[in-house]
């Protein structure tokens, strides 16, 4: 009873997204108050019945009622409860029902905050919400329905991939989920403006915040996504340039260009057609890059149940969503006034160069992702472009981005001159040039410069703050107390672009990591950077629905004992497949990595690793989500804009 | 002027439109099977290898045609890249494989000392080495990607490829077989 319960409320929630869509945008049209008001009790109703939905999945998958074909596919009664819950979300249509959820939160959060908008804007935004919510929800019930019965009903479940059986990939999801659809906020207000044709400095200021939130979250979810491919998948490395992962890098760059455009229309008026594109590009990538993987269009080393049928429905959503407002905007945006004119050397100067690096690294790695199956479409060649393409076209483009992102906001606004800019940041120049030197001279050329380049963010940064609390020019107390006056914006950004040196930082030391692999027997040491790392065991193990075989290494230096690590393969018994399980030894500074391959002959295939700086670049990751979230703060206390869930969330 | 100006804004919808309709063509040709970007096709087997000279991965002699003719037994080419994240994968279930076969590894558009590093961190299971750097010769075996395995028989005919990483599966399951059905 309780799927069909969950079947019927979806229903009933894509007919209230239909209607959220329709109603608010026809009354804003016709200046019907009472329509424009139905906005927010439509979205409140849509969600409500969107959590019961999800409810019953869940509770289906809880109580393994194999009758439901989802749960069938997808659990199993031996599987532990946690991962019977979060894997409601880990198959294709539970996804897609995650989707609709936070898309439906996103509404009833619009509607909630958005009490000092205008109420014609309000009603535009909620119904373009409403709108995208619709087809989604249409998707689910027509062709990706979780909750469908299978008769006659089986006792036991196909169990879950394996490699899905993981805390990191419980919470993923979730979080990148909520990068991803959070940026459908700017994106109905991109849509929003257009419809109303006009857009001012009050504009970007309700839009920052949402593109804010949404960017923290989806920062925090490359950054975990990273984390998962580095222990789950074992092979030590943490990007692969997997069309997957440039996926969802694609948006967070776009994202990151509009954080900082969206700054420039609320202080200055300018730059407001290129906002309005970008808050379109940047979900239109979020809903391609879903698409494309779900198809089975790019190919992909994670691999995805792949439905063309289910491809063409989507490809007619995207054709909606992305066609409709790139064709709105190609109709209305050339009307709007552009305003704001600011000397190219300067605050809003950095900004917009800011914004061309971003969006030149994004059309390189879309180039990189999309050229095999174009190239397979147009001349039936059979392509991969791999990482050597990547590092070779992005690492220039990031050079000058660093570069810029220290100097960009020590510039005023409208029209700045170099020197003064300089003076202030000679010694961190030579900072970050002797650190760069020292690394070069140390190891490479090329970690040098990453380093130095690191040096430069932080240093910087640090400057920043300062040259705020005017730092040895005036008495320290007085310095000190001055930390309270800086605004949050101030931190936010400094904090950000910290956090993008630390990652910069972790990425350099990491290409100077290093590791071996050996078939040693029981008792046998190895040394690797210095530590020794002996194999003091292999045992067998039962685990809850696999079979673990699992060995023991001493690690020590110097003849101290560091750590024991216990590196171990799964062996799931109702899948014929077999998962590694790192063992990871965290220093901050560095991770001990070892991985437990094949056994023959008495011997043990081991992978030891010695990652230098691999934290480093999962920690900048949440540096620059944090830098994100001080920023949302300063929002709250000027205009009220929504910062309590954020910071609940981090908490 | 404003006709420029309405070009302009109208080039995001352009380009959305020209993705979209590409899309729908590989979606509709996914469905009849003629675009498959998992199935990679192997207009080589059965064929001959073709000709080849590549140089060691740090300069010197590699390995030819000739030296593979010359062997007269069952060999695996394996294509490998120390840039490629499958091909770390691969390398133990190679390192198992090398005792019961002769693998001999080309290096795929890589830098000399990059592969050195990664056969010292993952193990070198190659009887020989070649370094293909401008990448011709994986053009001429028609290679779809980095890691690819060919088997080749005694008499230097192609009798399978696989692309992407040699699992257990697929070594016992299809390769081995294979191997034993040509001694």
């Amino acid at each position: 009873m309780i799927p069909e319960l969950g079947h019927y409320a979806l229903a009933l929630a894509t007919v209230i997204a239909f209607a959220q869509c329709f109603l608010p945008i026809w009354g804003a049209h016709r200046r019907d108050a009472r329509l424009m008001a139905a906005a927010g009790p439509l979205a409140v109703a849509q969600l409500l019945a969107l959590a019961v939905s999800c409810f019953a999945l869940v509770y289906s998958s809880v109580v393994s009622d194999f009758s439901v074909t989802n749960v069938y596919e997808n659990s199993a009664s031996t599987k532990p409860l946690i991962y019977k819950i979060t894997g409601a979300w880990g198959n294709h249509e539970g996804s897609i029902l995650l989707w609709a959820l936070i898309l439906g939160l996103c509404g009833v959060a619009v509607t909630l905050r958005g009490g000092g908008l205008p109420s014609s804007l309000r009603a535009r935004v909620l119904g373009v919400l409403g709108g995208t919510s619709a087809g989604f929800m249409l998707y689910a019930v027509l062709l990706s329905n979780p909750l469908l019965r299978t008769w006659p009903a089986p006792t036991e479940g196909q169990g879950m991939n394996p490699l899905l059986q993981d805390p990191g990939l419980a919470v993923h999801p979730p979080i990148l989920y909520l990068g991803y659809v959070g940026f459908a906020v700017p994106f109905a207000f991109a849509v929003a403006a257009l419809l109303e044709g006009r857009i001012d400095a009050a504009w970007g200021r309700w839009v920052r915040p949402w593109a804010l939130l949404s960017w923290c979250f989806l920062t925090c979810g490359i950054a975990l996504g990273s984390w998962w491919a580095y222990y789950e998948l074992g092979w030590g490395g943490y990007w692969f340039w997997d069309p997957v992962e440039n996926a969802s890098l694609l948006p967070w760059l776009t994202g990151t260009a509009l954080v900082h455009s969206a700054i420039v229309v609320e202080k200055r008026e300018a730059l407001k057609i290129w906002t309005v594109l970008l808050a379109i590009g940047t979900f239109s990538l979020s809903l391609s890059g879903t698409f494309l993987v779900r198809s089975g269009i790019l190919n992909s080393v994670h691999s995805f149940a792949n439905d063309p049928d289910r491809g063409v429905f989507i490809l007619g959503l995207l054709a909606i969503v992305i066609g409709g407002s790139l064709a709105l905007f190609a109709w209305r945006a050339p009307k709007l006034a552009e305003g704001g004119l600011f000397a190219p050397l300067s605050r809003e100067g950095a900004l917009v160069l800011n914004n061309l690096f971003l969006v030149s690294i994004c059309t390189v790695v879309l180039i990189g992702t999309m050229y095999p199956p174009f190239a397979d479409l147009l001349f039936g060649a059979k392509i991969s472009v791999g990482a050597p393409f990547f590092q070779a076209t992005v690492l220039p483009l990031v050079v000058p981005l660093i570069a810029a992102m220290t100097i960009g906001p020590v510039l005023p606004w409208k029209r700045a001159q170099l020197a003064p800019a300089l003076q202030r940041l000679w010694w961190v120049a030579l900072i970050a040039l002797a650190v760069g030197a020292f690394a070069a001279i140390g190891w490479k050329l090329l970690p040098g410069i990453a380093f130095g380049g690191a040096a430069w963010l932080i240093v910087g940064s640090l400057a920043e703050i300062a040259e705020r609390i005017k730092l040895f020019r005036l008495p320290f107390r007085q310095s000190v107390a001055r930390l309270g006056g800086i605004s949050p914006a101030v931190w936010g950004s400094a904090v950000a672009h910290a956090g993008f040196g630390v990652t910069v930082a972790g990425i350099a030391a990491m290409s100077l990591a290093t590791s071996v692999i050996v078939s040693v027997p029981v008792g046998s040491v190895e040394h690797v950077a210095g530590y020794d790392w002996k194999l003091v065991s292999l045992e067998t193990l039962p685990g809850p629905n696999y079979i673990s075989r699992q060995a023991t290494i001493d690690v020590s230096r110097n003849g101290k004992l560091v750590t024991i690590m216990r590196p171990a393969r799964h062996s799931f018994t109702s899948q014929q497949i077999t998962t590694t399980d790192t063992a990871i030894h965290t220093m901050i500074y560095a991770d001990l990595y070892a991985v437990l391959g094949d056994e023959s002959g008495g011997n043990a295939v081991l992978r030891l690793h010695y990652n230098s700086g691999a934290p480093l670049i999962w920690l900048g990751g949440l540096i620059m989500a944090l830098g994100g979230v001080a920023s949302l703060l300063d929002r709250r206390l000027r205009v009220g804009a929504p910062a309590r869930r954020a910071v609940a969330v981090t908490a | 002027m404003t006709l420029r100006r309405h070009l302009l804004y109208a080039a995001p919808l352009a380009i959305a439109g020209i993705a979209g309709v590409s899309f729908l063509a590989m979606l509709r040709r996914m469905k009849t099977g003629a675009f498959d970007p998992h199935d990679i096709g192997s207009p080589m087997d059965g064929k001959p290898i073709p000709n080849f000279t590549l140089p060691a991965p740090g300069g010197g002699k590699g390995f030819s045609t000739a030296d593979v003719l010359a062997l007269h037994r069952p060999v695996l080419i394996n294509f490998f890249a120390s840039w490629c994240a499958p091909c770390i994968d691969e390398a133990p279930n190679l390192v198992a494989l090398a005792p019961q076969i002769p693998i001999w590894g080309v290096a795929y558009q890589d830098q000399a000392p990059d592969t050195e590093r990664f056969l010292a961190q993952f193990g070198n299971p190659y009887q020989r080495l070649g370094a293909d750097h401008d990448g011709y010769t994986a053009i001429n075996f028609g290679l779809y990607g980095v890691p690819e395995t060919y088997l080749i028989d005694p008499t230097g005919i192609i009798r399978a490829r696989y692309a992407g990483a040699l699992t257990g599966d697929i070594i016992s399951g299809s390769l081995m077989p294979l191997v034993r059905g040509m001694s």
